[in-house]
């Protein structure tokens, strides 16, 4: 009988510990889809780099004039809204199931280690552009990515640290093979989201 | 019976458990994160928080942010000496039987 409550005890300290650290209800399905989205999206721009060089538009057919960095970056922005809202919605519904809140002190800490690096990557990016360095964009965009999943791994599942080396490794190695920005995109983006996300999917959503 | 003393009675409650295991991996919480993660009242938290400070296993600071009054809790040394104790004694006890 006292054993039972012993390691109710333990479990309960356990418990405690990881939820009071860690935002645990991150949702392995939006990393898969948000993969998803970013191979759609990185095709989409294969299409439209392609109807630069044939002279034919691919999305002008249904925009009017835009210039080729316009689509990229429309293309760019829906997939980022996509996957963010996707993300949003499915981690809410597996916080409600393991009855976490989806904006206590772990996501809010969660959330703002992630920015952090994300946003200065992402002015660093706006900057390069502004100076037409455009061949380091790519890599520049996949390093901060990754390091902004590193930073926040701490307060999240493990699985996201792994996503982040493996993203930071990708843009190295990207800034060796200017103009294939897009594949390392593709893989980084697209490829890695869904391997990480159906890792975290079997390890810990369907439990 | 050794191992048995060990228990201590001061964290032989669910909120007083948890109260602390926050506060061993973190370096303070303040109210209102112990009680969403503990699911407490203000009263019930408010009362395990001072009897765990009576015993000097915590420290309590309170400062204002903006206007509002803020309480934060942070283990003390004697605290995290005593949780680890406790947590030692519990291990082995289930492992014994």
């Amino acid at each position: 009988m006292e054993s039972k409550k012993y390691l109710e005890d333990i479990s309960e300290i356990k418990n405690m510990m990881s939820r009071s650290s860690r935002f645990i209800s991150l949702s392995g399905l939006s990393g898969i889809l948000a993969g998803v989205y970013a191979l759609i999206g990185a095709f989409m721009a294969y299409q439209v780099l392609g109807d630069l060089r044939t002279g034919q538009n691919f999305i002008e057919r249904y925009t009017g004039a835009m210039s080729v960095l316009e689509q990229l970056l429309l293309i760019a922005a829906s997939v980022i809204i996509l996957a963010a809202g996707t993300g949003i919605i499915l981690t809410h519904r597996k916080s409600k199931k393991s009855g976490e809140k989806i904006w206590d002190v772990s996501s809010k800490r969660l959330v703002l280690n992630f920015l952090i690096p994300l946003v200065a990557g992402g002015l660093f990016c706006l900057a390069m552009i502004q100076q037409s360095h455009f061949g380091l964009v790519a890599p520049a965009t996949l390093i901060f990515y990754g390091l902004a999943c590193v930073n926040a791994s701490k307060y999240t599942l493990g699985a996201v640290r792994y996503l982040g080396i493996t993203n930071i490794i990708l843009g190295l190695i990207s800034t060796q093979f200017i103009g294939y920005g897009l594949y390392f995109w593709a893989v980084g983006f697209g490829v890695l989201h869904i391997f990480y996300g159906a890792l975290m999917y079997f390890k810990h959503d369907r439990t | 019976m050794s191992i048995i003393n060990n228990i201590n009675k001061a964290f032989d409650h669910r909120i007083r458990l948890g109260i602390m295991s926050v506060l061993m991996v973190n370096d303070y919480a303040d109210f209102n994160m112990l009680k969403e993660l503990l699911g407490a009242t203000d009263g019930n938290l408010a009362s395990h928080t001072k009897a765990l400070e009576k015993e000097a296993y915590i420290s309590v600071e309170k400062q204002f942010i903006g206007r509002k009054p803020n309480t934060r809790y942070a283990a003390t040394k004697l605290g995290k000496a005593a949780f680890k104790k406790h947590i030692d004694a519990l291990e082995k006890l289930i492992g014994k039987n």
